[in-house]
């Protein structure tokens, strides 16, 4: 962005939540170890990527000596099975999927001959964890540059076995096999037998650009897409160890609570239940789920509640009055207070402005709700710690608990099976540390299932946030001044692609009463709504064309793109077909790396109104899988759709009120209108995540389709005052 | 504790228990039935989905003291042998789902709501599978799902070349 310069260190950091540093972790190349574990054949190593070593404080490590940190391997066995290691997480995203997809295309295999095995911090490199839209630009194209690697691998191989001088000859490999011009083809299997072969990945090996490519860019189908149709799939509540018990925890019902008085002598009379108190952690472990649910409900605690603590009414004024100072280090070491980011001079745009606007608006925290529980399974043996658990960040979960077990992290695995969605809600391993407390106890394997009223108020929650918005603009329409103060909800996409020569926007830590952390879109939701919103109030206020207005202070080609073909799609400016009861409203944005436009079609319903229709194109580059991506983005702005017309966690004292299914509405069928999806594919730019962006304009499109029916509330759900 | 004889996917199961205590609680943990899912524990998610006499039911919220003879229906008995059921051939071609964590209550549902409405409406498919949470947020591509697999479904039903039993699931 050209208009905004920065004064001093004025940066304001990227967004990132997790509760703590990424650790240090360096592995060591055994050639000898790897063909020990994985036999012969073809091994290809991932050194990690500046950018994502840069990203987790790594940099000072890049090159030292032998043992470079690595990102993934790949292995072709002697059969020419292709094997890949990667640290990421499979969450529904369906990068078990998209990543074989991109393996297979460089090699020329086909995708049924790959397996993934992911986030096994026993068997795969480091990974910091699987959040903000990384792992496709970043995990692929080091995957990808790792088959090119193999592939050529692979020729060299069958070119010396066939005397073949490659400068005269082209092999090319299609189907797991190398081909000759003049007919002979020979199996990667037979290339790899009896090998024990380690390639290097070369600085920049030949992968194919978009416009070659033949797997990727195709609507493949999830790989283990039938394990999930038919129950087979085990998800870590799924998972039996021998002799395995069901643990229970009593856990305060507010956040910040402390341990009062405690009476469990009813469930220490309990036939095979064991009881574990250990300061302020009270757990049960019994023979079966019903028998340790039973024990739990028979311990009468009193827990003591910090009084004056903020209700979910005046919380907002709360940030404001808890403001971390400049430079102060926030609830998270990310959400660390930076001054603001500064273009122009605010003030004297404003004194020179023909109307200025402000408005307050108000981000109530959401919580994740994902459909799988916390849930761990953990195991002792042999002084070795293993815990099976759904999480984002495996490394992290393993760092967690070798520090709450004063323990070699080299002593604990941790093992993520593909989990029951996250949304950001499961970066932390606090169930993973209390199952693992308990399976200590009782010197047998823990599973640990947190019920649906402990995720809601022992999970964490997207952050609440209050929202300022001041604005001007001159005579003839055009925005001179944009002030954007953002109190505790993040910095995510905090600043403006909007042309505006004067700016101040900054972004306030501040105290949250309730236990707060990373979802979905991060802040950019938030962020997206108040400026979009605050957008939308303009143009009207100043008789324009909300697109026009837009488009008159977008330079963005990429953003232009996506609201153009948004308002096409739309039909956007063409009269509604009753236009007194329905409205259509538009907003558009950008975050890591991809572009999203929503238009939403409203029309007035007994007690407020109901959406129509949702018309949402989306750009994030060259697109891997078309069906994947149509599913990730229509699964957003259903979830968007939710923080927009009712999500709300209602709260007092740090006691979450409405945290059960029954109270706390997610959308369900009858909320969803028809969606319709335009996929930009751009082939010539570099392919970005995609799991996250789409979510951010739903409810600014809702709220600017629902102001033309009435005044609407500067605040989230959208409503009409 | 009473003992409950409780006939799933089939067979007759012995099962001690307290008369509250829970079907999907007894299935997950004593049965080694892990397909049927926790999601809530109100019967507002519909994770649990079983059928009971062919009806689809919320087995979180169904005390096993008040099952009787009613035959259990598990996602594990669903399909005949490799062979699925329309209603999961269906989802698996629409890709109706993602983490698939909802995906085999929301099967059960499907199957229990094309046994009444062989033919169901768009507002059919979502009263009727109104307390199914897809938190993913694939609910189009259910309701596609639905259809397709209906409309096999009636095809099949049509030409009268297989019957169909309590399961809905056509042999």
């Amino acid at each position: 962005m050209k208009a905004t310069e920065h004064r001093g260190s004025t940066q304001i950091e990227p967004e990132r939540y997790e509760l703590e540093e990424p650790i240090k972790y360096l592995f060591e190349v055994e050639r000898r170890e790897f063909f020990r574990v994985l036999g012969g054949g073809i091994l290809v190593a991932v050194a990690l990527a500046e950018a994502g070593a840069q990203e987790s404080g790594r940099g000072g490590e890049q090159g030292r000596g032998p043992a470079p940190d690595l990102a993934a391997w790949l292995h072709i066995d002697e059969q020419g099975r292709i094997t890949v290691y990667t640290g990421k997480t499979e969450i529904g995203q369906n990068i078990r999927t998209s990543l074989a997809q991109t393996v297979g295309d460089e090699l020329g295999a086909p995708i049924t001959s790959i397996s993934l095995v992911m986030a096994d911090t026993d068997l795969v490199p480091f990974d910091a964890g699987t959040f903000g839209s990384l792992t496709t630009p970043r995990m692929a194209p080091q995957l990808a540059r790792a088959a090119a690697t193999a592939r050529e691998m692979l020729i060299e191989r069958a070119a010396t076995a066939w005397q073949a001088d490659r400068a005269k000859v082209t092999l090319t490999v299609r189907d797991g096999r190398v081909l000759h011009p003049d007919g002979r083809s020979v199996a990667f299997g037979e290339l790899t037998k009896g090998q024990k072969l380690t390639g290097v990945v070369a600085e920049k090996p030949a992968t194919s650009s978009a416009d070659r490519w033949t797997l990727r860019g195709q609507p493949v189908k999830k790989v283990n897409g039938r394990d999930f149709v038919t129950g087979r799939h085990q998800y870590t509540s799924d998972i039996g160890r021998p002799g395995m018990l069901h643990g229970r925890i009593v856990r305060p019902d507010a956040n910040g609570a402390t341990l009062g008085t405690v009476d469990d002598s009813k469930a220490r009379a309990m036939t095979g239940v064991t009881v574990v108190r250990d300061g302020d952690f009270i757990g049960v472990v019994a023979p079966n789920e019903r028998a340790a649910s039973r024990a739990a409900e028979a311990i009468r605690v009193e827990w003591r509640i910090p009084e004056g603590l903020p209700t979910s009414e005046t919380v907002y004024e709360h940030y404001k009055k808890t403001e971390a100072p400049a430079g102060a280090r926030g609830p998270s070491p990310s959400l660390r207070a930076s001054g603001p980011v500064v273009a122009g001079d605010v003030a004297q745009a404003r004194a020179q402005a023909a109307r200025v606007f402000e408005t307050a608006y108000r981000i109530p925290y959401i919580a994740h709700v994902p459909l799988e529980p916390r849930a761990a399974v953990a195991e002792w043996k042999d002084g070795r710690l293993t815990v099976w658990t759904g999480t984002q960040r495996p490394f992290g979960v393993r760092s967690e608990l070798a520090s709450a077990f004063r323990i070699a992290e080299e002593a604990v695995r941790v093992i993520v099976p593909d989990t029951g969605s996250a949304y950001g809600g499961k970066h932390s391993g606090e169930h993973a540390i209390e199952a693992a407390r308990l399976a200590k106890a009782a010197g047998k394997p823990v599973k640990l299932v947190w019920t649906r009223a402990e995720e809601f108020s022992g999970g964490y929650l997207r952050p609440g946030g209050l929202i300022e918005v001041k604005s001007a603009v001159d005579t003839g329409g055009r925005i001179l001044a944009w002030e954007f103060d953002n109190w505790n909800s993040g910095a995510s996409a905090i600043r403006t692609p909007y042309d505006i020569p004067n700016q101040r926007i900054q972004f306030h830590p501040a105290n949250s009463p309730l236990r707060q952390g990373s979802y979905r879109g991060l802040a950019a939701t938030a962020n997206h709504y108040a400026r979009e919103m605050q957008m939308d109030e303009m143009a009207r206020a100043l008789d324009r064309d909300a697109v026009e207005f837009r488009m008159a202070h977008l330079k963005d080609t990429r953003m232009r793109d996506v609201l153009a073909a948004v308002a096409k799609k739309s039909e956007w400016g063409k009269p509604r077909t009753s236009s007194k009861d329905r409205s259509l409203g538009i907003a558009c944005g950008t975050e890591k790396g991809s572009y999203v436009a929503t238009a939403a079609e409203v029309s007035k319903a007994s007690g407020g109104f109901k959406v129509e229709r949702l018309v949402v194109a989306f750009e994030c580059g060259a697109i891997v899988n078309p069906d994947g991506l149509h599913n990730q983005v229509e699964g957003a702005v259903v979830q968007g759709l939710g923080g927009a017309l009712f999500e709300a966690i209602s709260f007092t004292g740090g006691r979450i009120l409405n945290g059960t299914l029954e109270q706390y509405r997610v959308p369900r069928f009858s909320d969803i209108p028809p969606i319709e999806i335009e996929l930009l594919d751009r082939r010539d730019l570099p392919s970005a995540g995609a799991g996250e962006t789409p979510i951010v304009c739903v409810a600014p499109a809702i709220g600017s389709a629902v102001r033309a029916l009435g005044p609407v509330s500067p605040a989230l759900p959208v409503r009409l005052t | 504790m009473p003992t409950y004889r409780l006939r799933i996917n089939d067979r007759v199961h012995e099962v001690e228990g307290e008369p509250a205590d829970s079907l999907l609680s007894v299935l997950r943990y004593e049965l080694n039935l892990p397909g049927s899912k926790y999601g809530c524990g109100e019967g507002q998610c519909g994770a649990c989905t079983v059928l009971l006499d062919g009806q689809a039911t919320r087995s979180c919220v169904t005390r096993i003291g008040a099952i009787g003879g009613k035959s259990v229906t598990t996602i594990e008995a669903l399909a005949n042998g490799d062979r699925l059921h329309a209603v999961q051939e269906a989802f698996l071609e629409v890709e109706a789902f993602q983490c698939g964590y909802c995906t085999p209550g929301m099967v059960m549902a499907v199957v229990g709501l094309l046994r009444t409405h062989p033919n169901p409406s768009e507002q059919d498919i979502a009263r009727m599978l109104e307390r199914n949470v897809c938190r993913c947020g694939t609910y189009p591509r259910i309701v596609r799902a639905v259809k397709l697999a209906a409309e096999r479904m009636r095809a099949t039903d049509h030409h009268g070349s297989q019957a169909t039993d309590h399961r809905g699931s056509t042999r």
